[in-house]
């Protein structure tokens, strides 16, 4: 069976502990996780975790299966490529001079990112986008020195209509 | 009404029924000590030699009982000595409520005396775990607590309380609230159907059961079943007992040490239903391998164990009484006269054996236990050789009758489940089987079998070695037996005479006879030490990995 990125969402309750209940289970169930967030929702009772993660459609039936058998989860739902809308933000600090500042300029309106720091000797880009685009401007700055990368990890959300807690069925 | 949270635990404990608690004290559990004190006509506490030993007990005192077993341990070493035994509990789906204290608050974080992060510790191993440091949050921890353990797949859950919240007060109104009882999911009609046309269909068909099977009390629909529609059924030794040995229909155990036949048949069958079990390592030696030629079936309560280990191709998420009953009006009476002859040839061939020079042989003891018992006898066994040797000679009749640390297979499990068992069923005769090593891990509960004058019988096979994994090097590592031959030279009479347990020893089946007989008319707790040779060993049994091509049969 091939693996493939996944991207789960799990609403939480809002509550002490609830992150490392369900990383911990990620973890003891053998699944490496790429990328985690977590935040507010318009529900302040709970919370939003999106989780990315290699896995094959078995491995993917059972962590919901196992996740969504914790106490403090009250929804879960994969996001699946096409239905979804994925984003990321980055924050890259790119080391810079007068002579190629206007260059790495050009990438960043290219990506339409933006420069939100600037001193003698280096830059801090932001850009907001899907995951693909923060690989590509990453890739076109490759060339340049880069001192250090700071990426928030996926959140999405479908697309449409359609919102979390209709989706009941996995 | 204020009541303090000591009071409110005690409360609530009434609220759902429980009278007996097994536990330690300590210095954070005080206040929840001293309120036991004012409760004590109401609720029983029964204290045991050790933490771990507490929780074996109610461990033992929930399978034996169906009800969920509360124990009560303090802060800190307290706590972490509860680990083994929520873990145990955790591995066999037994529902289990453990309350600890933690220190007080303000010292909460500062790695205070005896202040450990139990909530952290048992995670991985509780269903789920609280930590109370609010008396406001205290009701609907425990509230919570006695649910979660006892609905859906069943399993342990922890309540940590700091002492400064045993103190406190609140306004609590003690209220019976009746058990919030999960709706069972709707089984799909049209699912339904086709697993019942497979079964009416198959050639070969087989039952796989599981301790689901107990937990959801369906032995007699599955006995209807396969009376029914004649099918042959194995069962894991967590459902030993399920079905009645003499039934031709009986395959026996699977999996490892299970029989040639239940191990045949897996391999040969066309149709496979597996009912409440999880297709573990010990039975599914080799996933890819198992039940290869059937169409593949399981129902099991708890969704993330559909595809786990094996791939199935059809699965049910259900209870396993409520598929039973669902099923069983669509099921056709079925005659599989060429599957049962098969099968009945495959169960000619035994595969045990008996070391030539030994005196005394594992057979002959459970056979002499099995003659001298009436069904309602509850077994109880620590975990090693002796645990299969009970498990495959034990002519099991009835599910409650076991009682065995089956997923975790935590040696010293067995005296303090013993002892929960007897304190819940005090009017059932409880054997205790245990090995020379498995016993040395927790006999200091002797003291507690004793203070509470429990009559359990302990039968020790002592063969001077710690067999399974001296059986294992044996035939894996070349005869090169590291650390499992101790050389220990304790006396079994004298440390019970020492204990204030009734001691006897026996070399020959007459002298284990005469023991057992002399042992059932004692009131109080005894002990039969078995001297058995060290090389007996378990068979048959199939490598970690193999398939019945690989069976060592004795």
């Amino acid at each position: 069976m091939t693996t493939k990125k996944e991207v789960i969402s799990i609403f939480v309750d809002n509550q002490a502990n609830v992150l490392t209940r369900v990383a911990g289970l990620f973890g003891r169930r053998g699944f490496n996780i790429d990328s985690l967030t977590v935040s507010a929702t318009d529900n302040p009772d709970l919370s939003r975790i999106t989780i990315v993660f290699e896995g094959d459609e078995v491995g993917l039936a059972q962590i919901l299966a196992h996740t969504e058998k914790l106490e403090v989860v009250r929804g879960i739902y994969p996001l699946n490529r096409e239905d979804s809308l994925f984003r990321e933000l980055l924050l890259m600090k790119v080391k810079c001079n007068e002579e190629n500042r206007s260059a790495i300029r050009e990438i960043v309106d290219i990506y339409r990112g933006r420069i939100v720091d600037l001193s003698k000797e280096s830059m801090i880009i932001e850009s907001t986008g899907a995951p693909e685009k923060i690989d590509g401007l990453m890739k076109m700055l490759e060339d340049y020195e880069i001192l250090e990368v700071c990426r928030t990890g996926v959140t999405g959300i479908l697309r449409g209509w359609k919102t979390a807690p209709e989706i009941t069925d996995l | 009404m204020k009541l303090t949270g000591s009071q409110i635990v005690a409360e609530i404990l009434l609220e759902q029924g429980v009278d007996t608690i097994f536990g330690y004290p300590g210095g954070a559990a005080l206040n929840l000590y001293d309120t036991l004190y004012e409760y004590k006509d109401r609720i029983r506490h029964i204290l045991s030699a050790h933490e771990q030993g507490a929780a074996h007990a109610a461990d033992g005192y929930a399978r034996a009982t169906g009800k969920t077993g509360v124990v009560f341990a303090t802060s800190g070493p307290g706590a972490t000595n509860l680990v083994t035994g929520i873990a145990t509990a955790f591995m066999d789906s037994v529902p289990l409520v453990a309350i600890t204290a933690n220190v007080s608050e303000h010292l909460i974080g500062r790695d205070a005396f005896q202040e450990i992060c139990i909530t952290g510790v048992t995670m991985p191993i509780t269903k789920h775990n609280y930590f109370v440091n609010k008396i406001q949050d205290l009701p609907k921890a425990l509230h919570g607590a006695f649910r979660i353990a006892n609905s859906g797949r069943k399993g342990p859950v922890l309540v940590d309380i700091t002492k400064d919240v045993t103190a406190a007060t609140m306004d609590y109104r003690p209220e019976y609230t009746p058990e919030e009882k999960e709706i069972p999911a709707s089984i799909d009609r049209k699912l339904l159907k086709k697993i019942a046309d497979l079964i009416n269909g198959a050639k070969r068909p087989v039952l796989y059961v599981g301790g689901g099977v107990c937990a959801s009390n369906a032995e007699k629909e599955l006995n209807q079943f396969m009376e029914l529609a004649e099918l042959p059924v194995g069962y894991t030794l967590m459902a030993a007992g399920v079905v009645g040995a003499d039934n031709p229909k009986c395959l026996g155990m699977l999996g490892m040490h299970g029989t040639i036949a239940a191990n045949k048949a897996i391999d040969r069958c066309d149709v496979l239903l597996a009912l409440g079990t999880r297709f573990s390592d010990r039975v599914a030696l080799n996933p890819a391998k198992f039940a290869k030629r059937a169409v593949r079936i399981q129902v099991d309560i708890d969704k993330s164990e559909i595809n786990k280990n094996v791939l199935v191709d059809f699965s049910v998420i259900s209870d396993i009484k409520e598929f039973l009953q669902q099923l069983l009006p669509l099921i056709q009476e079925k005659h599989r006269g060429e599957w049962m002859e098969e099968i009945l040839e495959m169960k000619k061939y035994s595969g045990d054996s008996k070391t030539s020079d030994a005196m005394l042989h594992p057979s002959e003891i459970i056979g002499i236990l099995c003659d001298n018992t009436d069904k309602e006898t509850l077994y109880v066994t620590d975990v090693g050789q002796h645990q299969m040797w009970t498990a495959q000679y034990l002519k099991h009749n009835h599910t409650s009758k076991f009682i065995t640390s089956g997923g975790l297979g935590t040696m010293g499990f067995g005296y303090g489940a013993a002892i929960g068992a007897q304190i819940g069923r005090p009017e059932k005769r409880v054997i205790h089987i245990t090995g020379d090593g498995s016993f040395h891990m927790n006999l200091n509960e002797a003291c507690t079998a004793v203070s509470q004058n429990l009559p359990i019988i302990t039968v020790i096979m002592n063969n001077q070695v710690l067999g399974m994994v001296y059986q294992w090097q044996s035939t894996f590592y070349k005869d090169r037996h590291s650390q499992t031959s101790p050389q220990r030279k304790t006396d079994f009479l004298k440390l019970a005479d020492g204990f204030g347990v009734k001691g006897f020893r026996a070399t020959t089946p007459e002298e284990f006879k005469a023991a057992f007989l002399a042992a059932m008319q004692e009131t109080g707790p005894v002990w039969i030490e078995c001297m058995l040779s060290k090389n007996e060993r378990v068979l048959p049994m199939i490598p970690s990995g193999g398939t019945i091509e690989d069976m060592i049969i004795g």
